[in-house]
């Protein structure tokens, strides 16, 4: 398949300062940008009790069940999704056609203030996402290299004494 | 799609295992759980129904050391093997980087291999992908029990194109063949992107 999907360093620190501003705007607790495969682009604020990469996963597939059912019922998308809790919420959103974001938060603030200022961010992670999209339309990518420099020896010896 | 992540310089691979229900999937999943250094692996992630059959999937995410300074880490998928969960299956098969086909030894189970191995080649043409273009590793499980096909006739059957393959007896204590299987699975996905085919 060789397909690849490569983040680079400016690049998350981009979209890391847009998720950023909507942590404070949306008085949020935390917030994850994912992709739609549930990997982990960009995860802030109160996240040190949360498994992020358990939470990506699920994001993920739940994020491509609601899609799902969206086509079933011939809709385009299902764009937003919300869950209520006693103490956490969580809204579910899609940025562009190959992000997802997501964003926790409490009784500080507010179903509506969430979904105003994710659909101020939205508007802002689409702009990076076209650029980062004409990035990639560029010869060779950097992505490449890392894999041409693996020998069959570094293969052989990932599978360690953790295993 | 493998996915490099140059800030937190990650190297994530996703792997599926796939086939018919009750194959031991679930169990390839858990033995790897249960035989892994805590510090190497995250938590499993079961979404089963009340009778312990996966509802949707299972998820294991491992750490394997660096490749070039790069941390490796794999994120193992299981889809649900009964046939109704179809619309299920080919979700999880979005952004496969491997793929594994248990199949289940068992003479009155060939049938449901079959069917299972059809499925995974519908579900792979829905994201343009083929079985034999892919990193694909086959799993004769169930080695352990009695009234089994022999590899051979299994082998003809599942792995006609000569993919690596192996015996193993997941639900076993030992564990026989669910690491090796792993083992060639990344191995094959971590080559397939070193030399792309295409």
């Amino acid at each position: 398949m060789n397909a690849q999907s490569v983040i680079y360093e400016d690049e998350q620190k981009q979209l890391a300062e847009i998720c950023q501003r909507l942590l404070r705007e949306a008085l949020a607790k935390a917030i994850f940008l994912l992709d739609r495969n549930g990997q982990v682009i960009v995860s802030i604020g109160e996240i040190s009790e949360i498994d992020v990469t358990s939470l990506a996963s699920l994001v993920a597939g739940t994020t491509a069940a609601t899609s799902s059912l969206a086509k079933l019922l011939g809709e385009p998308e299902f764009p937003v999704h919300f869950h209520e809790g006693k103490r956490d919420h969580l809204h579910i959103s899609l940025a562009g056609e190959e992000f997802i974001l997501t964003v926790i938060f409490d009784q500080r603030s507010s179903l509506g203030l969430v979904r105003l200022r994710v659909k101020k961010t939205t508007e802002r992670l689409q702009e990076a996402f076209v650029a980062m999209e004409e990035r990639r339309r560029l010869p060779a990518p950097q992505g490449a290299g890392l894999f041409d420099e693996i020998t069959d020896d570094d293969i052989d010896n990932l599978f360690g004494d953790g295993f | 799609m493998s996915f490099i992540n140059y800030s937190s310089r990650e190297i994530i691979l996703k792997i599926v295992y796939y086939g018919p229900g009750l194959c031991g999937k679930t169990t390839n999943i858990k033995f790897i759980y249960g035989s892994t250094n805590p510090d190497a692996r995250g938590k499993l992630i079961s979404l089963e129904t009340k009778a312990e059959r996966t509802l949707f999937f299972d998820f294991l995410p491992l750490s394997l050391p660096p490749i070039r300074g790069f941390k490796t880490r794999l994120h193992l998928y299981t889809v649900p093997g009964q046939l109704f969960y179809s619309a299920s299956r080919r979700l999880i098969m979005k952004g496969a980087d491997g793929v594994v086909f248990v199949a289940d030894s068992q003479r009155e189970r060939f049938e449901a291999n079959q069917i299972s191995m059809d499925d995974l080649k519908e579900n792979l043409a829905a994201y343009g992908y083929e079985i034999s273009k892919l990193p694909f590793v086959v799993q004769y499980n169930k080695r352990d029990l009695p009234n089994i096909n022999s590899v051979e006739e299994l082998r003809a059957e599942f792995n006609p194109g000569g993919a690596p393959d192996f015996e193993a007896a997941a639900g076993h204590p030992d564990g026989a063949g669910v690491f090796d299987t792993l083992k060639s699975v990344v191995k094959m996905i971590l080559q397939d992107l070193k030399n792309p085919q295409s």
